[in-house]
């Protein structure tokens, strides 16, 4: 990465007379500015994901697999072993490592084009085989890194660069389901869908990475935590507007909840 | 007497003000007076009352790890169990 | 990096080890070969003619300590999944035909960039589309000419019989941990099908040492692993691409092999590799026995490829004829090696996906021998 980067570091100040630090940076990520656009949430899930893998103490233990898409330089923000995968195949990529160092926690961090378009079967197939990785699945039902075409989760009627009369269903199908799709095949262990873009939201989707992660420990199955979200940019909205839409207009679309938990089963 | 507050890294703050609705006691605002080294205008956490509990919700909000939050610390007590 | 183990437990402890005097097929043998030179991971997707590798690798990688083998859901998969196990330091392998190979291209490119070593076979059958099975030399560009996106190569070895199937397995994997770059063996359904005996034992066992720059649990408190294709900015490309290409010198330089078979006093250069070159050196032989001086030179490694030794070998010699199963591919780099050779260059193929016989070749090389530009035969650039 360029040395930009680094020229935006700022210490943190010591705590006041009396007072602690009860928050900061979480250890599993690095002290490097993100790259994403100003409110997006790869940066809240990175921050989410990266508090879980703090609170299991697992992170001399993690192997990410970055996507192509706005996530493909997520290997410069986690601090642990990371390779950048081609596009769609990281559960191809992350069952050859996961096979490979079976003591590994493998993390698979896609997005929507990677995961539901180029990448439907080596989902499903790492799904099937029940492959013991955890997939997260950034949903913002757009293509933000070439600039905002439609995606396969692209609700109806949605304008994008590639749909600017808005996604007609009759052309391009209805948005996909990924986790209702997943969630009959017996590899599955945990599936869960949950929204980034409130505390609410974000607390939740903390809580499903927990779940998901320590079912990988455990060697339950595959499992998966699809997590909506917005592209301020693509969709031309401010980074609190694009926030209010995955509240109110994408979970029309996407139901939240479990889809799958075998350790309730 | 304050119980906590928080400092926003102003260097890593690109305004996208996630952390506004998230604080329950509406302790951040957007002034847009400063802009930072990367050109953005950055949040400012504005308490004269002294209400922040240091609850955390603006840090976990935060995409870029842009909120330090810091806590009173718990008196020890004097012969016995914290 | 790998070491050469000492054989010192006996064959009995290590029953997972393929060993022995075997009558073998090509395909089965390229897999002992692997084991024994200490591949653990295949990942692979059934096309004929080169399931009997797949099928072996299913069976033996159960037996092989911490094998790992996975029917990929396709080729791109496979090659995928490849890429993962070659990131956490395993000598990982793949195997498919011509159109599987192509699906394969984005992930070789990959790898290569991402400086992994792994194996990759190409038992090619006849293109271009779907084809037929039967064998063909018409993935030779592919292969040795980029394939993939972007300026890498691929080590890539040409054997021609059942022993070097499994000797180049071995040869594959070390050069691509000695260079960090994958390498292909490049064959046909000829010698992928065709039973020799091979003596096994004389491949040696490697014990495979998980390298430095793997990826894997971090237990030293080391710095982390990045495995990535990407860089972003131009100079820091520019000086990645100086180093591969120092790189890709390095291999030109050392790891050039080929076969001189009856070249020196030969009238006539023959050039074939893999299952045509059998064919050829009957030939050659018979004609010998009449008193025809001409000789062969085998390409074992098509890429790097031995232009200077064809240069060498082309002085002097009334024509140089390249024998091929295709449209014309190797041709063209024996035209570069031979280009200030005033020596007539010709061209003899096969289509269809069938294969030459002893007798075709002898014409073939009588009719040059009685006309150097005989123009049913003369190659030019076109």
């Amino acid at each position: 990465m360029s040395d930009t980067t680094t020229d935006l570091r700022q210490e943190v100040t010591p705590p006041k007379d009396g007072f602690e630090v009860v928050y900061q940076r979480p250890d599993s990520l690095n002290d490097v500015q993100f790259t994403y656009c100003p409110g997006c949430q790869h940066g809240q899930v990175h921050h989410a994901l990266a508090e879980v893998i703090d609170d299991l103490g697992i992170k001399n233990r993690c192997i990410g697999m970055a996507p192509v898409g706005c996530s493909v330089f997520a290997y410069e923000f986690f601090d642990f072993d990371f390779i950048s995968c081609s596009h769609g195949r990281a559960p191809a990529t992350a069952t050859g490592v996961k096979r490979s160092e079976p003591d590994s926690i493998v993390i698979s961090y896609q997005g929507d084009g990677d995961l539901a378009s180029i990448g439907t079967a080596e989902i499903v197939h790492a799904a099937n085989r029940g492959e013991l990785i955890t997939v997260v699945f950034i949903n913002n039902a757009i293509y933000g890194m070439t600039g905002g075409q439609m995606a396969p989760t692209s609700l109806p009627g949605m304008q994008t660069s590639t749909s600017p009369r808005g996604r007609d269903t009759t052309i391009a199908g209805h948005p996909m389901h990924v986790c209702e799709m997943l969630q009959n095949l017996k590899g599955v262990a945990y599936l869960a869908r949950t929204t980034a873009h409130n505390t609410k939201g974000l607390l939740k989707t903390k809580a499903a990475l927990k779940t998901a992660l320590k079912y990988q420990m455990e060697g339950r199955g595959f499992t998966m935590v699809e997590v909506l979200c917005g592209c301020s940019i693509n969709t031309r909205r401010t980074p609190r507007a694009s926030a209010e839409w995955i509240g109110e207009e994408m979970t029309k679309a996407f139901d939240l909840g479990v889809f799958k938990d075998a350790g309730k089963e | 007497m304050r119980k906590g507050y928080i400092e926003i890294l102003v260097d890593r703050c690109k305004g996208c003000e996630m952390c506004i609705p998230a604080c329950p006691n509406d302790l951040i605002t957007f002034p847009m007076e400063t802009l930072n080294k990367a050109g953005y205008f950055v949040a400012k956490f504005v308490d004269p009352e002294e209400q922040c509990n240091a609850c955390k919700l603006c840090a976990v909000a935060c995409p870029d790890c842009a909120i330090v939050v810091y806590k009173r610390a718990k008196e020890p007590v004097a012969g016995g169990k914290e | 990096m790998s070491q050469v183990a000492t054989e010192s437990k006996p064959a009995a402890e290590k029953s997972w080890l393929p060993s022995g005097l075997q009558l073998m097929k090509g395909n089965h043998a390229v897999c002992a070969g692997a084991i024994r030179a200490g591949c653990t991971a295949y990942f692979g997707y059934p096309i004929t003619p080169q399931n009997e590798a797949i099928e072996y690798m299913s069976d033996a990688l159960l037996d092989v300590p911490n094998g790992v083998f996975i029917q990929g859901e396709s080729e791109i998969a496979s090659i995928n999944m490849v890429m993962g196990a070659a990131a956490t330091g395993r000598l990982a392998m793949t195997s498919s035909s011509s159109p599987g190979i192509s699906l394969k291209q984005e992930g070789i490119s990959y790898i290569a960039m991402m400086e992994l070593p792994c194996l990759i076979m190409n038992v090619c059958r006849c293109g271009p589309g779907l084809g037929n099975i039967a064998p063909h030399q018409g993935d030779y560009f592919q292969t040795v000419k980029g394939g993939g996106h972007g300026d890498y190569r691929l080590i890539s070895l040409a054997p021609n019989s059942v022993t070097e199937m499994a000797q180049h397995a071995a040869l594959g994997f070390e050069l691509a941990v000695k260079y960090r770059n994958p390498a292909c063996i490049l064959t046909d359904g000829v010698i992928g099908q065709m039973m020799e005996p091979v003596d096994l034992d004389a491949i040696p066992v490697v014990n495979h040492q998980k390298p430095a720059w793997a990826m894997g649990v971090n237990t030293t408190g080391r710095e982390r692993n990045v495995i990535t294709s990407i860089f972003l900015d131009p100079e820091e490309m520019g000086e990645f691409h100086e180093q591969l290409i120092a790189k890709y010198e390095l291999i030109k330089q050392n790891e050039i092999r080929f076969e001189e078979y009856e070249l020196e006093d030969a009238d006539i250069l023959c050039v074939a590799y893999g299952s045509v070159s059998r064919v050829v050196s009957g030939a050659v032989r018979d004609l010998r026995a009449k008193g025809v001086k001409v000789g062969l030179l085998r390409p074992i490694t098509v890429w790097p490829f031995p232009y200077q030794a064809i240069k060498k070998h082309a002085e002097g010699k009334q024509a140089v004829i390249s024998f091929e199963m295709s449209w014309g591919q190797m041709v063209e780099d024996v035209a570069l090696a031979t280009r200030h050779n005033p020596a007539p260059l010709h061209f003899v193929p096969k289509h269809g996906g069938m294969t030459f016989t002893p007798l075709e070749i002898e014409q073939a090389i009588e009719a040059v021998r009685a006309n150097p530009r005989n123009s049913e035969t003369l190659w030019e650039p076109s």
